[in-house]
């Protein structure tokens, strides 16, 4: 155990304790204990900045279940740190935030400060554990832990609804990554990340590797919301605000960036690593910066914007991974997309995390995010007017807030690519720069709507619920401090360079570095005339032409059938499941005993009969048989006789007294094979069986209509069936003996060994007692269960 | 059992029950004690007892059996399960497995040397246990109503 053990398991034990301070406590807002534990935590982290910069990683490890190979290994590098960073800081401000914005007496808020601590504590596990299966038991309690910060307001439907759906979508990533994990367990016999890394060349050329590969990217693309997997993001909008900022702008989402980023060394070098993650990204990009744009809701905008903005990072740690096919750093063109992957994720953590803030605070002084009600706020709302607008435009790209920076950066990266001339990407390359600068173009106009739309024009006061003012001070806290870094990354972007993004490139880039080389990132903003400069000016002209003359083109959405969206897709497939298993369900789980009964005999006749040919088994030897005498066939004759009058007979009672002759006959075969204990036996239980038989029939009710049986062939079939196979089997059994049989045994023994003459009865009592004394038991029981049905029966009325 | 309102008078079936009845439980005294030699055993002997009973039910009524033979049968059958399982668990006092029995010659004061074996007492609970559990079983079917 180490202090960075303890920093992951603090939240959970604050977790712990934190419904105590709500309930002796009421006076006194509960957030204010929890902000404790982030504001602990990011002072710790922060005081690592020095020494991991410096290269020295902290590592320490702590027996779990060190049979299996699983040990609680954290290991803080400089991208671990990185994320550290963010959910601590984020986290304090969350929380901070989160303290003006629930109510203390409205509000169960122990409930919501432990799923958030849990959440908080679980995503540190996530970024710092070092074995994937503590990784991966991190990775489902943020499912979990989101899950239940969706559902927080459980009694209305959509919440429900949303966490349901993300808690459906992730865990069927996280169980893949699983499946991932194990598989590069087979490949290394390790869950080691570092100890992967190392190893990277051999899980290349392993038959697993792409299985492997697949597995751990669906992982990946479904926390960070890529397509086709978004669709969880916007639903999961309905979450108190705090956690929309927290989880799904700044913190969850970005788990599956981190998880790319981590395996870039491990899985980087293969091509489909290349395609599926920049691919996918750049199309998440696109699509949802494309579908923000029709979005009504504030947080339905900002939820498409993290969709397409995750795609975005996606994309840069695609095209990052293309430096990995080059021996060092020189010369090494698309380092430069990793670094702008690194960069952007940080920004986005800033401004998301304020444009979120922003809403809720608009929501929570006029009632309604809908932005068709919302407008002219800019005079009663100034600061919040403020931050959003720093943050739109940080969004937006434009200088001089630190968006423009990553997204020059991000423009660099993709003209790179063009240079790439690996895997097809020569041809192909060029859709990663067209497809970022639409996708730039369409996040331009959305950005332009969250600003503009709610606090310019007409101010509605009849559509809104309160009248609007500004929101209190603490509240406008957490959002200032984010609009601050905003401007303040934007201005001197390279007080991170050094700190923190070198070090986490370096994390991605392990073997580009020499010994004791370091990382070298500056970032200017002034890059000359380059490509990447037209594009930004293209996207903010084409970009503002677009949003002055929406009203136009905005009917182009229309075009798009409400029928083909993803939603429906994952409606439709949901709701297909449930009705195709019902109805599965429905075909074989009849009520009908027959058909159960049907089904088992078809399956044992069928199975055994198919292993009997399959095994090519059957086999008939008539030499070792004794002979038939006559009493043995006359017997026979008359058995078949009464067991065709049962199944002919026209009543029961005839039925009854063929099967008592049945019986009796059985009986007489002891007779004639020399079973004088079973022929006895075999007299009285018959004489009783038919009694009680008898009974029953007596007791029918008397409006039963004494009919045939009904004549059915596939009954007919299947006991044809079943009788054939047995036959089939006893004949093969019967002529493959291959040993002598235990009898000689007891012949022999009977009477030295146990004293007795009756070698059934020694068998019974002696050799085999225990068989006899649970067959007693069994007796037993059935006697009681017999006393119990008569004479415990509740009458009809008692039972009602 | 009787659904007949009719008094019907069964001397010559009572009459003759009663004198069957030990011949019928005598024999399965002896089927019972002759099971290590010859066939029989606490199985059969205690089918036909509890058939010397039902012999018994069918000439007299349910009460009156209960007078003659006032066993509770549950407990019979409970008592009988009882000795099988203790005869089995004696072995383990004598450092042996589960259910070893042990057979040899007793001298006994009035009948000299006896061969005895004691799966001679675990044939008795079976005979319990049967007898117990079929006359339950008849008693309480033929008490419903």
């Amino acid at each position: 155990m180490s202090f960075l053990h303890l920093a992951i398991l603090l939240p959970f034990m604050a977790a712990i304790l934190i419904p105590l301070f709500y309930k002796q406590l009421k006076h006194i807002h509960t957030g204010w204990f929890v902000l404790v534990v982030p504001v602990i935590l990011f002072v710790y982290f922060f005081q690592k900045i020095g020494p991991v910069s410096k290269g020295l990683n902290d590592y320490s490890t702590a027996n779990w279940i060190p049979s299996l190979g699983i040990q609680f290994t954290v290991y803080a590098d400089g991208l671990s740190l990185l994320f550290a960073l963010l959910i601590s800081g984020i986290g304090a401000l969350v929380v901070l935030y989160s303290i003006y914005y629930l109510s203390k007496e409205k509000e169960e808020l122990h409930k919501f400060y432990v799923y958030l601590l849990l959440f908080m504590g679980a995503m540190l596990g996530v970024v710092l554990s070092d074995n994937l299966v503590v990784l991966y038991t991190f990775w489902e309690l943020t499912s979990l832990s989101s899950f239940l910060l969706i559902g927080y307001w459980h009694t209305r439907e959509k919440s429900r609804y949303g966490a349901v759906k993300s808690m459906l979508i992730t865990v069927f990533g996280g169980l893949s990554m699983l499946g991932g994990i194990i598989l590069l367990y087979l490949i290394t016999g390790t869950f080691s990340v570092r100890e992967m890394v190392i190893q990277a060349a051999v899980i290349m050329e392993h038959p697993l590797f792409l299985a492997a590969l697949i597995l751990f990217l669906l992982g990946a693309f479904t926390k960070s919301a890529q397509f086709p997997f978004y669709i969880w993001l916007p639903d999961a909008m309905e979450a108190p605000t705090p956690v929309s900022a927290y989880l799904h702008s700044a913190t969850m989402v970005k788990a599956g960036i981190y998880l790319t980023a981590r395996f870039t060394p491990v899985f980087g070098l293969a091509p489909e690593w290349f395609w599926l993650v920049g691919g996918i990204g750049i199309l998440t990009l696109a699509w949802g910066s494309f579908n923000a744009i029709k979005q009504t809701d504030l947080k339905a905008i900002l939820a498409f914007s993290t969709v397409s903005q995750l795609g975005l990072i996606m994309s840069l740690l695609g095209a990052g991974a293309a430096a990995l096919h080059f021996e060092s750093l020189d010369d090494n063109l698309f380092t430069v997309a990793a670094v702008a992957a690194i960069f952007h994720l940080i920004n986005h953590a800033t401004f998301k995390g304020s444009l979120f803030m922003a809403a809720g605070i608009i929501d929570h002084e006029t009632g309604t995010r809908d932005i068709r009600r919302l407008g002219g706020l800019m005079n009663f709302m100034p600061i919040t007017f403020t931050i959003a607008l720093i943050g739109a435009f940080s969004m937006a790209g434009i200088p001089p807030f630190n968006g423009f920076l990553s997204k020059e950066m991000f423009f660099t990266g993709m003209v790179n690519l063009l240079e790439f001339d690996l895997f097809n990407a020569d041809t192909w390359g060029i859709l990663f720069p067209v497809l970022a600068w639409v996708g730039s173009v369409f996040t331009f106009i959305y950005s332009m709507i969250i600003v503009f739309k709610p606090f310019t024009g007409k101010l509605q006061a009849e559509k809104l619920e309160k009248k609007p003012h500004e929101a209190p001070l603490g509240m406008l806290i957490s959002p200032v401090i984010l609009a601050s870094l905003v401007i303040l990354f934007g201005i001197f972007p390279n007080i991170l360079a050094a700190s923190i993004i070198e070090p986490a490139a370096a994390s991605i880039y392990p073997f580009l570095l020499e010994d004791g080389e370091k990382f070298h990132v500056h970032i200017s903003h002034w890059h000359g005339f380059s490509p990447e400069l037209y594009m930004t000016i293209g996207v903010i002209v084409l970009g503002a032409i677009l949003y002055a003359t929406q009203s136009k083109w905005k009917r182009l959405f229309k075009l798009f059938p409400e029928k083909l969206t993803l939603n429906r897709l994952y409606d439709q497939s949901l709701h297909g499941l449930e009705s195709g298993s019902e109805k599965i369900q429905k075909f074989y789980m009849t009520g009908f005993l027959r058909n159960y009964l049907g089904i088992i005999f078809i399956f044992t006749a069928a199975l055994t009969g198919w292993a009997l040919f399959a095994q090519s088994a059957f086999s008939f030897k008539a030499e070792s048989n004794a002979p038939i005498g006559t009493y043995e066939v006359v017997l026979a004759v008359l058995m078949t006789a009464g067991v065709v009058t049962i199944l002919f007979a026209k009543s029961r009672l005839t039925s009854i007294i063929a099967l008592g002759s049945v019986g009796y006959g059985v009986a007489l075969f002891f007779v004639l094979f020399r079973a004088p204990d079973l022929a006895l036996t075999q007299l009285v239980i018959e004489t009783i069986t038919t009694a009680l038989f008898l009974l029953c029939f007596y007791y029918l009710p008397e409006l039963q209509k004494r009919e045939k049986l009904a004549f059915k062939v596939n009954n007919l079939l299947i006991s044809l069936g079943v009788g054939t196979v047995v036959t089939l089997i006893a004949l093969s059994a019967n002529s493959q003996r291959v040993s002598k049989t235990i009898s000689e045994y007891f012949i022999e023994n009977s009477y030295k060994e146990a004293g007795g003459k009756n070698m059934v009865n020694v068998i019974l009592v002696d050799f085999r007692g225990f068989d006899t004394l649970f067959e007693i038991t069994v007796l037993g029981i059935a006697a009681l269960g017999i006393f119990a049905m008569v004479k415990l029966r509740m009458s009809r009325k008692e039972q009602s | 059992m009787k659904r007949t309102n009719l008094k019907t008078n069964d001397l010559i079936l009572q009459t003759t029950v009663n004198i069957v009845f030990f011949i019928i439980f005598i024999f399965s005294i002896y089927i019972f004690f002759a099971g290590h030699y010859t066939p029989g055993g606490g199985f059969v002997g205690g089918l036909l007892t509890s058939s010397a009973i039902v012999l018994l039910l069918l000439a007299y009524d349910v009460k009156t059996v209960a007078a003659i033979v006032p066993f509770n049968f549950l407990k019979v059958a409970a008592a009988g399960l009882l000795i099988a399982l203790a005869t089995g668990a004696g072995g383990i006092f004598y450092g042996e497995p589960f259910l070893k029995h042990a057979h040899g010659p007793v001298h006994f004061p009035l009948f000299g040397e006896i061969e005895l074996a004691s799966a001679t007492a675990f044939d008795l609970g079976v005979y319990l246990t049967v007898v117990g559990v079929t006359m339950t079983i008849i008693q309480t079917i033929g008490e419903t109503e």
